[in-house]
């Protein structure tokens, strides 16, 4: 076990994965001399050279782009995208073609990539610095979209990632990349596509992923203060989805709460409450219900403790379900 | 104010002060040019001659093929022969072409069989062929997305240390091909600086076939094409696209100047489109019939028959070449109503590679028992 914040884990992810195999590149805008805006890339570039952690021009369609052909090539590119709010002028390719390539070959072409976002709010940034467009990736089919939310998901989870032929949108949360965890080097991985539970409870089941869980787990620490026992799941894959955790919870505790920062209206809240409901429909004791970003773009920053989901946003979801 | 194009605008001027590469005159002349000549002998141009008729037939084919029901949609390239066998022949087996949905000529050079042409149009495939296998790229519908792709596939080539041995065998080159209605979108110009940036070995090959659907090339661009190259760092031509020794000479120097390592190069093919966009376009909408009156003067097909004829060519070539494009339309048409209906059951597992998702293999089950469950209700107890 080792101590580590969650951005150093990613950094160690990836000169893992770098190590492993000399296939895999990195590419974004300032990733190499400065090691990426958020340092994930810290270093990389000086021990695996110029032509393998590549300082790309400011062109994210560009990034996307010329990564598929890489692929192609038989590459595996790892790409950071500097902000979620930066991704769209790349969401052509990644839609369009990166999610389809593997399909439309009849399976001759795979598209082996990493396409990473820093995401969501808390840290005080101007617009298009805050933002939660998971969804927008997971509704694509073509893309897997997986979301870390500790220093030990992030070692393994980045490895895991580049290693899977398929491409991956791997969600980082941003406001969580100082936090410390343990990090195991040496046990097997926990499956890259599994969600988790991390805390373990009985009244009711607060379904989360990324920064959100972390926001989970002190709502679970302030409930069980007032003897309420809250279970916690970190669904860490988004696409696929993986709810056999969380079906086999709800059927324990007969409620249910979906926490994310984006916003309400078609975000996976809905897809998971849904589900939930199929499958568990008789387990339930009260409606699925939903603690998200409202239904706007994000705010300015001194508005953000309101708009995002937080403690007091989470056990008010909670006793609203338990009073049914 | 008026959104109409100002009269200043030169970029379809082929008087203008652009220079356009000749080597064989609309009348089938030979002419000498400072910098480029073909290399070939006139054998070598029965060949190119061969490739363009066949690909003619290939085409008018297709397009039968379309006003019979058997393909839904036909983008017809009549007009584009020599811009695509020139560029086409002068690739190396080794070399990559990434085309859009009309390079059937650059196809055909690359060895895909035509039935395999008109799988993504009948609606069989989604792509058709193995593109690692012939070294060419699935058709792009996405206008400009391939610039991209082959940018960076010409990349992986420098990391693969496979440019600049002077070595015919091993040295490689991309090239990426799109038109002039291409031109607008940001992907191709992100294409020219990433290429121009990373010294990439690519030629960009724009077949300026003068219409992007219906909107002409001054609804994209005010400056000549080929000049734009020369803004982002790289050296821009204009050929005349529909002279196939040009396009040949012209593209064989810009692919060995990607393979030696000297970086990307941008080819305006000037040329036209004969017929329509597609087989559900109608261009006498868009387009005066004395401008295709002009062009049809230029046929690239035809300037190479008049040279070869007044080189002596006997009239027994043309003939058997006539009959071998015969059989060809006839195999075309088999092999396309050959074609296996895909199988639905079958697309659940191509999604991804790692296998299906728990969504997919649950929503393949609901699928198949639905399916399954319909057939028993159909067939009589
Ligand atoms: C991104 C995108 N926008 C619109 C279309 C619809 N579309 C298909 S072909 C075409 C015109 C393309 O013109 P050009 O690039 O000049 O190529 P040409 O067909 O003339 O070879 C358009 C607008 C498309 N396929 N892709």
């Amino acid at each position: 076990m080792t101590k580590m914040p969650l951005s150093k884990g990613l950094n160690a992810g990836l000169r893992a994965a770098m190590e492993a195999d000399e296939k895999v590149l990195i590419m974004g805008e300032d990733v190499g001399r400065l090691g990426g805006v958020f340092r994930i890339t810290d270093g990389l570039q000086k021990d695996f050279g110029e032509s393998r952690v590549i300082d790309s021009p400011l062109s994210e369609q560009g990034i996307l782009g010329t990564a598929v052909g890489m692929a192609m090539r038989g590459y595996r590119p790892v790409l950071e995208i500097q902000f979620d709010g930066f991704v769209y002028p790349a969401y052509d390719q990644i839609v369009s073609q990166v999610a389809k390539f593997h399909f439309r070959s009849a399976g001759k072409v795979k598209m082996p990539m990493v396409i990473r976002i820093p995401f969501g709010g808390g840290i005080g940034a101007v617009e298009h610095h805050s933002e939660s467009p998971e969804g927008q990736f997971a509704l694509t089919a073509g893309l897997k979209v997986v979301a870390c939310s500790n220093a030990n998901d992030a070692y393994w989870m980045i490895q895991q990632a580049i290693a899977s032929d398929d491409p991956i949108v791997f969600m980082e949360p941003k406001r969580r990349y100082w936090d410390q965890g343990e990090v195991d080097l040496d046990h097997d991985p926990f499956p890259l596509h599994k969600s988790r539970i991390v805390r373990e409870g009985t009244d009711a089941t607060l379904i989360a992923y990324g920064p959100m869980v972390k926001t989970c787990l002190e709502s679970a620490d302030a409930a069980a203060e007032d003897g309420v026992n809250l279970e916690v799941i970190d669904l860490r894959t988004l696409s696929p989805l993986d709810l056999d955790p969380v079906y086999d919870s709800v059927r324990k505790t007969g409620h249910a709460v979906v926490v994310h920062e984006a916003a309400q209206t078609l975000g996976l809240g809905a897809e998971i409450s849904s589900r939930i409901t199929e499958t568990c429909f008789y387990s339930l004791e009260a409606p699925v219900l939903r603690v998200t970003g409202y239904d706007m773009p994000y705010p300015p920053s001194r508005t953000e403790e309101e708009f995002l989901p937080g403690l007091d946003r989470v056990l008010d979801a909670v006793d609203r379900s338990l009073e049914y | 104010m008026s959104l109409t194009t100002p009269d200043t605008y030169m970029a379809d001027d082929p008087a203008g002060d652009f220079p356009i590469v000749q080597l064989l005159t609309p009348e089938g002349e030979r002419v000498s040019h400072p910098e480029f000549a073909y290399d070939g002998d006139d054998e070598s141009i029965r060949e190119l001659y061969r490739d363009l008729v066949l690909m003619r037939r290939v085409d008018f084919e297709a397009h039968a093929l379309q006003r019979h029901g058997e393909i839904g949609l036909w983008p017809p390239a009549q007009g584009q022969e020599a811009a695509q066998i020139g560029s086409g022949r002068a690739l190396r087996k080794q070399d990559f072409a990434f085309p859009t949905y009309r390079e059937h000529g650059v196809a055909l050079c690359r060895g895909v069989e035509p039935g395999k042409l008109v799988g993504l149009f009948r609606g069989t495939e989604l792509g058709g062929w193995d593109p690692n296998e012939h070294g060419i790229a699935l058709y792009s519908i996405v206008i400009g997305a391939q610039t991209l792709h082959a940018t960076g596939y010409a990349m992986g080539l420098t990391l693969d240390g496979a440019v600049g041995h002077n070595d015919p065998d091993r040295d490689a080159a991309v090239i990426a091909y799109f038109g002039d209605g291409a031109t607008s979108q940001g992907s191709v110009n992100e294409a020219f600086d990433w290429a121009a940036v990373f010294n990439a070995p690519v030629v960009f090959f724009c077949q300026n076939n003068q219409y992007a659907i219906s909107a002409s090339t001054d609804r994209q661009t005010r400056g000549p094409i080929a000049q734009r190259a020369g803004g982002f760092g790289f050296r821009g031509m204009r050929v005349d696209g529909n002279d196939v020794l040009a396009c040949h000479a012209v593209t064989k120097a810009a692919l060995q100047k990607a393979r030696d390592g000297e970086g990307p190069t941008l080819i305006e093919a000037y040329t036209y489109r004969m017929g329509a966009h597609t087989t559900s376009d109608d261009p006498t909408r868009y387009r005066e019939t004395a401008e295709v009156e002009t062009w049809k003067l230029k046929d690239p097909i035809e300037r190479v028959k008049r040279y070869l004829q007044v080189q002596g060519t006997p009239q027994e070539f043309f003939d058997a070449l006539d009959a071998e494009a015969e059989v060809l339309g006839k195999n075309l048409r088999e092999a396309c109503k050959a074609l296996p209906e895909p199988d639905l059951e079958a697309l659940f597992s191509m999604v991804y590679v790692d296998g299906e998702t728990p969504e997919l293999l649950e929503q393949k089950a609901a699928y198949v028992a639905f399916r399954d469950g319909l057939e028993t209700e159909g067939t009589p107890a």
